[in-house]
C-alpha cells in the first residue's frame, strides 16, 4: 500500500501546484492519474519516485515513511519511473541501459522479450545508442522497458502514451494488461487516453493540486462523463483523447 | 622486457602474452621484440629512429602491432614508423603508447606515424594511450599522423586517451583520393592539471572521397582541451565533423572545426557540441538506483565507450 498524506509542493518561483493532496493506493492495482493539465499529475508522480521533494506532508509504504528518501533510495527500494519526456544517452546502447535498470547481464533473448512487449525488435535494436537516431517514439518505447526491467514494487508512468503510434499504444494496453494480472507490484499510470483509463482498476482525478474524485474504473468512467463538476475541470475531450 | 611494460601492453594493445601477427615492441627507445610475417615485413629505418612497415598486396585479416612503451622519467623517446600498404590489403593495425613514471623527471613519446594506403585497401588502425605511475613529471604524448589515401581505399582510426597523460599535442593531416574514405573516432578524457590538444587537417582530393571525424571528449577538475579541425573539400566529396565534449568542475574545452569547399559538389557538415552532464540524465539513472557520482561515472565511460 502506497498512502501520500497531505502532499503540497510549489515551484521555486512560490505557485502551489499540490495543494494537501491525499491518496492511498491499493497494492497490486492499478491506478490512473488522470485530470487537466496542470493540475499536478506529473508532479505528483515526481513526488512519488522522490525526484521533487514534498514541502510538507507524508509518503508512506507498505507502513514504512519514506517521505525523507531521496531518488536512489526509493529506487533501490523498489519504485520505478518512466518519463514523459524520456532522456537521450550518447554511447549508451539499449541493452546497456536495460542491463543497468534490471541489474543484470542479459542474452539477446532475454532483451527481444522485453523490448518486444513494446512493439520494438530487440535485435535491431539492442547495440544502437539511446541518442538522437533513436525517433521520439522508439525512445519512448525504449524508457517504458527500462521500467518493465525492473520488476518493482511501483511503477509509475508519465504520460506512456504519448508519442507512440497506435500499434504500438495497442501493445501498451497489453503490457499494462500484463502487468497487472502477472506482477504482484502496483502500477501508477498518469493518463489521459480512454483505453488507458479503462483497464484501471481505479482512477483518480486530480485539479488543482488535490484528488477531486477517485473510485473504481468503471463507476469513475461514468462519473467522468456525467459530472458537471469535474468535466468542468477535466473536460471530456480532454479525457476522451 | 621489464613487467611495466608488460602490464601497459595488456592494456594499451590487448596483449596476452604474445602477440598475433607481426609485432614491434618498443621500449624506452630500444626494441623489446619483433617479429615479421609472410605478408608484414617490419625492418628499421636506417636514417632516423622507426619502423618501415611493408604490408603486401591482397593481404587479408592480419593484425600488425607497434606499441611503445615509456617505463621511467627522464626519457624523450621519439620514433618515425611508415606503412606501406599494398592494394587491396585489409589489415589492423594496433598502435598505442604507455607512460609510467616514479620520479619528478618528465618522460615524452612522440611517435610519427606515415601510412601510405595502396588502391582498394583497408587498414583499420587502432591506438589508446595511458599514463601510470605516481611520478610528478610530466607525462606527454604526441603523436603525429600523416596518411595518405590512394583511390577507393579507407583508413578508420580508433583513438583512445583516456587519464593519466599530462599533456598531449596531437596532430593528424590527410589525403583523400576518388572514393576513399577516412573515418576518425578520437575519445579523450582529461583530470586534474591536464591538457589535450588535437589539430586535424583533411584535403579531400577526390570524387567520391569522405571524411568522417567523431571527437569526443571529457574535460574534468582543471583540465582544458582544445579542438581544432580543418576539412577542406577539393573534389566533390563529403566531409563531416563533429566534436561532443562534456565539462565538469573547471574544466575548459575549445572547439573550433573549420570547413572549406573549393568544388560546387562538396558536401560539408560540422557540428560541435560543449556541456555538463545534463542533469535529466543523471536523475534518469538515478532512478534505476544509481547514486549521484555511479550515474555520472556511468555516463562518462558510456560516452567514452
Amino acid at each position: 500500500m502506497l498512502r501520500l498524506e497531505n502532499i503540497s509542493w510549489s515551484t521555486p518561483g512560490g505557485v502551489g501546484v499540490l495543494k494537501g493532496l491525499d491518496l492511498e493506493v491499493p497494492e497490486g492495482k492499478l491506478v490512473v492519474i488522470t485530470g487537466p493539465n496542470g493540475g499536478g499529475k506529473t508532479t505528483l508522480a515526481k513526488i512519488i519516485a522522490g525526484i521533487y521533494k514534498q514541502d510538507s506532508g507524508r509518503i508512506i509504504l507498505d507502513g514504512n515513511d519514506i517521505s525523507d528518501l531521496d531518488i536512489t533510495e526509493r529506487a533501490k527500494l523498489g519504485i520505478s519511473f518512466a518519463f514523459q519526456q524520456p532522456v537521450r544517452f550518447k554511447g549508451i546502447t539499449v541493452r546497456k541501459l536495460i542491463e543497468l535498470a534490471s541489474g543484470i547481464k542479459m542474452n539477446d533473448g532475454e532483451l527481444c522479450d522485453i523490448l518486444s512487449k513494446v512493439g520494438l525488435c530487440a535485435r535491431e535494436y539492442i547495440n544502437r545508442e539511446v541518442d538522437s537516431t533513436l525517433s521520439g517514439g522508439e525512445i519512448k518505447r525504449i524508457e517504458i522497458a527500462t521500467v518493465l526491467a525492473r520488476h518493482t514494487q511501483v511503477s509509475v508512468f508519465d504520460e506512456p502514451e504519448a508519442g507512440i503510434d497506435l500499434w504500438s499504444f495497442a501493445n501498451l494496453i497489453n503490457v499494462f494488461k500484463d502487468m497487472r494480472e502477472n506482477l504482484k507490484g502496483t502500477l501508477i499510470i498518469i493518463s489521459h487516453q480512454e483505453r488507458i483509463l479503462e483497464i484501471a482498476d481505479e482512477i483518480a482525478v486530480v485539479a488543482d493540486g488535490r484528488i477531486k474524485a477517485k473510485g473504481p474504473s468503471a463507476e469513475m468512467m461514468q462519473t467522468l462523463m456525467n459530472s458537471k463538476e469535474i468535466s468542468n475541470v477535466c473536460s471530456k475531450q480532454e479525457v476522451l483523447l | 622486457m621489464e613487467k611495466i611494460t608488460m602490464d601497459m601492453l595488456r592494456e594499451i594493445s590487448d596483449w596476452d602474452g604474445e602477440f598475433k601477427g607481426a609485432y614491434n615492441i618498443r621500449e624506452n627507445g630500444g626494441c623489446a621484440g619483433r617479429v615479421s610475417s609472410k605478408n608484414i615485413r617490419i625492418e628499421s629505418k636506417k636514417d632516423q629512429p622507426g619502423l618501415e612497415i611493408f604490408i603486401a598486396a591482397n593481404t587479408k585479416g592480419e593484425t600488425v602491432s607497434i606499441p611503445a612503451c615509456v617505463t621511467k622519467g627522464g626519457v624523450d623517446d621519439l620514433v618515425y614508423n611508415d606503412f606501406y600498404v599494398g592494394e587491396n590489403a585489409d589489415v589492423t593495425i594496433v598502435a598505442g603508447c604507455g607512460i609510467h613514471t616514479e620520479t619528478g623527471e618528465p618522460a615524452r613519446h612522440n611517435g610519427i606515424h606515415r601510412f601510405f594506403l595502396g588502391k582498394n585497401s583497408r587498414v583499420k588502425y587502432l591506438e589508446k594511450h595511458i599514463g601510470k605511475g605516481h611520478g610528478t613529471g610530466l607525462r606527454s604524448i604526441d603523436p603525429v599522423t600523416e596518411a595518405e589515401l590512394e583511390e577507393g581505399s579507407v583508413l578508420e582510426m580508433d583513438t583512445a586517451q583516456i587519464g593519466g597523460v599530462d599533456r598531449t599535442l596531437r596532430k593528424t593531416a590527410a589525403k583523400v583520393g576518388a572514393g576513399a574514405k577516412l573515418l576518425i573516432r578520437e575519445r579523450i578524457l582529461t583530470e586534474k592539471e591536464q591538457t589535450a590538444k588535437t589539430d586535424f587537417v583533411v584535403e579531400l582530393n577526390g570524387k567520391d572521397s569522405g571524411v568522417d571525424l567523431i571527437s569526443r571528449s571529457v574535460a574534468r577538475d582543471s583540465s582544458h582541451q582544445d579542438y581544432h579541425s580543418v576539412i577542406i573539400g577539393n573534389a566533390p566529396c563529403t566531409g563531416h565533423s563533429e566534436c561532443d565534449a562534456i565539462i565538469s568542475e573547471n574544466g575548459k574545452v575549445d572547439a573550433a572545426p573549420e570547413l572549406h569547399a573549393r568544388d560546387n559538389d562538396a558536401a560539408l557538415i560540422h557540428e560541435a557540441a560543449i556541456g555538463k552532464i545534463a542533469g535529466e540524465q543523471i536523475l534518469k539513472l538515478r532512478t534505476l538506483g544509481m547514486t549521484e557520482e555511479e550515474a555520472e561515472a556511468t555516463i562518462i565511460d558510456g560516452f567514452l565507450s
